[in-house]
């Protein structure tokens, strides 16, 4: 089981647009996948029409009174399933806090699912916390979206330099280009540049599309509603790299349509 | 965290089982078609004698958009997959393509052929079932199944609604509702069930064993009769099979229903009209006869391998001369069996028996079954006991050969009167018989083999087209056959003497002592 997680220090930069995406794009390759959507604003749950709710809420799960793998939906898609978030989220850095080896409980807490599951997607809040230490010491890669600006680079160094001083396990770091306006110079010039310099961030750039801001009127994934459309395609192209990051198996076609 | 089906049969009416569906949701609920309905061809595969489904397996050739699939799939939730690549059936296991499937097959299958049970085009129509949010909560499978027999009626549609994870509450009131309406019945058949019932058929139907009910106190002609009719229907069952020359096994159980109507005519002859004995038996021995040739050479051939690697001397590609020629043989033997068993006098031998059995009414005065089966079952155990008695060191292979059919013929007995038997005693006794009849039977078969390969090295040799290479091996491959048989003459003693030690003769006491009561 691999574990992806989107995260950013930076809030409103495309991780939950990618988390979903990437994940209904992993399912129709055949795979296992489970989106778990760690932002009490649950953007992802919402997306994917479940109700952003678990009983006993974030302590439950944390403490391992509630079982993790009876919170979890299935969504529309076959393959993919979804932990819904939960407001009690927002509260996630005290639950951590109070528990033993805070930042490797998340870790344990998904170990279980290693059966079940061939992908896990952690869509993550913004900032760091305890909540980040958590997720960086589960993950075996971030992918982090950026947008193509000069604050926004200091912020990948600012994460790269983290991740660089931890202390035993330390993910794989991949970002890519995310919300790239195409009139702007400064957009495009760093889209092509940053990928040329820099081996952890993807050639891939996600455009900044109106298909992707109606994601949440049509409540699905682009890669379902439009899978033909620029955006779906940038999506595929992204996945197909993350997917080689990660090893993970290139899908066979068969003559068989998945649902 | 599993979730669960529930399955529904709908008998088609006015409306179809989606609109159904949707006239009793809850208003909170829609149905909304997931996809295009798909038609599949479906072929289920099994033994003519139905291991698969013996062992709880079903194997299906599924054709749609794709190419064709194989999937076995069972009841403890077992499923593998694999591509049937232009498989043509009937075909053996091992003619398979490579793979978990075929490795998990051959060992089922053994010998035997894998053939069509019953074809069916299914046309599969999803739909999701949605709540108030528009969230999928359930999905509806709606199967429609038309057998390919253009005679059977379609059965009903299958149904089936299958929670999403975390959603199984709701698919639970959904399917309460769809319980509740006229022409939905809870549970269905299995796909493979279903088609054959629109044919008055069902799986597991064929079995090689003699299986008739029998009581104590009919009259033991109509046992007899009974016992007869039911040897009848495996023999005519395994004609087309051994014509088409499917796998060897239709051979061997139409050559042991023959078999077993010889012993009944031999041993039964007394219970049967004046007459009917002696009218039939040369006719069955006629049958036997024209299969013993195709038998011998498939016993032989089937043996090949194992035997070929226990040369010493000489390497095992030295033998395919000799099994080129076995199996030109076979080829000529079959064909003239085949010929046989589509002849007119093959066609008026079984109509007329069956028509002789079937015209059989009681006699006026007569033994009833318990006593006439205890009368035969001992009969065929003294001869067993005398025979065997009489045999020494020195005694010829005729003697023995010919104890092994007595054997035979107390085995059959004992099968054709098994249900008037306590089934524990019943099985000591045989398992008693069943270690002499193993001995003998090694030893006769190494004897013909030996005489077989001797005999065609012979003919090889006569005809010129044998190197010394194969003649070296097939000498090779003799004293081994030779050694098989010395071991199992000299264990025959041993054998015999366990057969007719005093706990096995009380052992088959309680046996005919029971058949009476």
């Amino acid at each position: 089981m691999k574990i992806v997680a989107t995260y950013n220090i930076k809030g409103g930069v495309g991780k939950t647009a990618a988390a979903v995406n990437l994940s209904h794009l992993a399912a129709r390759d055949g795979l296992r996948v489970l989106l778990a959507d760690l932002d009490p604003q649950a953007a992802a749950s919402f997306l994917f029409r479940v109700r952003p709710r678990v009983k006993g809420g974030g302590t439950a799960l944390i403490r391992g009174n509630r079982d993790l793998d009876k919170a979890i939906k299935g969504t529309d898609f076959e393959g993919l399933d979804l932990l819904p978030a939960d407001f009690t989220f927002r509260n996630l850095d005290l639950i951590l806090d109070a528990t033993k080896k805070p930042t490797q409980r998340l870790a344990r807490l998904l170990r279980p699912l290693r059966a079940s599951y061939d992908v896990v997607f952690l869509d993550c809040p913004p900032g760091i916390s305890l909540v980040s230490e958590a997720v960086l010491y589960a993950a075996d890669l971030i992918l982090t979206p950026i947008i193509p600006t000069t604050l926004s680079l200091r912020t990948l160094d600012q994460l790269t330099e983290f991740i660089g001083g931890l202390d035993g396990h330390r993910p794989a770091l991949l970002a890519f280009c995310s919300m790239i306006d195409r009139r702007k110079r400064l957009h495009k010039e760093i889209a092509q540049r940053l990928p040329a310099e820099r081996d952890d961030v993807a050639a891939t750039a996600i455009p900044a599309l109106s298909l992707i801001e109606q994601m949440a009127v049509l409540r699905s994934p682009v890669t379902a509603s439009a899978p033909r459309s620029a955006a779906a395609r940038g999506y595929a192209d992204l996945w197909a790299e993350v997917r080689d990051r990660l090893c993970l198996p290139v899908p066979v076609p068969s003559g068989h349509v998945r649902s | 965290m599993s979730v669960y089906s529930h399955d529904f049969a709908y008998m088609d009416g006015e409306r179809s089982a989606s609109e159904v569906v949707r006239d009793v949701l809850p208003p909170q609920f829609s149905v909304v078609p997931a996809a295009r309905a798909r038609t599949l061809r479906r072929t289920w595969l099994d033994t003519f004698d139905w291991r698969l489904h013996q062992a709880g397996l079903t194997l299906e050739c599924v054709t749609g958009r794709g190419p064709a699939e194989l999937v076995l799939s069972g009841t403890g939730g077992e499923r593998i997959t694999a591509l049937a690549n232009g498989t043509r059936w009937p075909s053996l296991a091992a003619g398979l393509p490579r793979g978990e499937l075929r490795d998990r097959l051959q060992g089922l299958t053994s010998v035997r052929a894998l053939l069509p049970a019953a074809k069916a085009a299914s046309t599969v129509s999803r739909f999701r079932l949605r709540n108030a949010d528009d969230k999928t909560v359930a999905w509806l499978t709606v199967d429609h199944l038309h057998p390919a027999e253009p005679s059977a009626p379609d059965p009903p549609a299958r149904l089936s609604v299958t929670a999403v994870r975390g959603y199984q509450g709701q698919a639970d009131r959904i399917a309460q509702c769809l319980a509740a309406q006229p022409g939905v019945s809870p549970g269905t058949l299995p796909p493979l069930d279903a088609v054959l019932a629109t044919m008055g058929r069902a799986p597991g139907q064929y079995t090689n064993k003699v299986d008739v009910d029998l009581s104590a106190t009919m009259p033991a002609r109509m046992a007899l009769a009974a016992v007869l009719l039911r040897l009848l229907d495996t023999l005519e069952a395994n004609v087309a099979g051994t014509i088409r020359d499917i796998d060897t096994e239709f051979l061997h159980d139409l050559r042991v229903a023959v078999r077993r109507t010889r012993t009944g005519l031999k041993l039964g002859a007394d219970l049967l009209p004046e007459g009917v004995a002696a009218e039939y038996q040369p006719a069955f021995k006629w049958l036997g006869d024209l299969t013993t040739p195709t038998r011998d050479l498939d016993v032989h051939l089937m043996n090949f391998a194992a035997d070929a690697a226990e040369l010493t001397s000489a390497s095992p590609a030295d033998l395919e001369p000799f099994h080129d020629y076995l199996a030109e043989r076979r080829a000529f033997e079959q064909r003239r069996l085949a010929r046989a068993l589509r002849s007119a006098r093959f066609a008026a031998l079984t109509a007329s028996w069956r028509s002789a059995l079937t015209g059989l009414t009681p006699p006026r005065q007569g033994p009833d079954a318990a006593h006439a089966d205890a009368r035969i079952i001992r009969h065929a155990h003294r001869r067993i006991l005398t025979r065997g008695g009489a045999i020494d060191a020195g005694s010829p292979p005729e003697k023995l050969h010919d104890l092994r059919k007595r054997c035979k013929e107390l085995r059959y007995a004992l099968e054709f009167f098994a249900s008037l038997h306590d089934p524990p005693t019943h099985r000591r006794v045989v398992r008693d018989l069943k270690g002499l009849q193993d001995c003998l039977g090694t030893y006769q078969d190494c004897e013909v083999q030996r005489h077989e390969i001797g005999a065609v090295a012979a003919e090889l040799l006569a005809s010129g087209g044998v190197s010394a290479e194969t003649l070296l091996a097939m000498g090779d491959l003799a004293g081994h056959v030779g050694e098989r048989e010395r071991r199992a003459r000299s264990e025959f003693s041993g054998r015999f003497a366990a057969f007719a030690s005093r706990q096995a003769q009380a052992r088959f006491e309680m046996l005919a002592a029971g058949a009476r009561s």
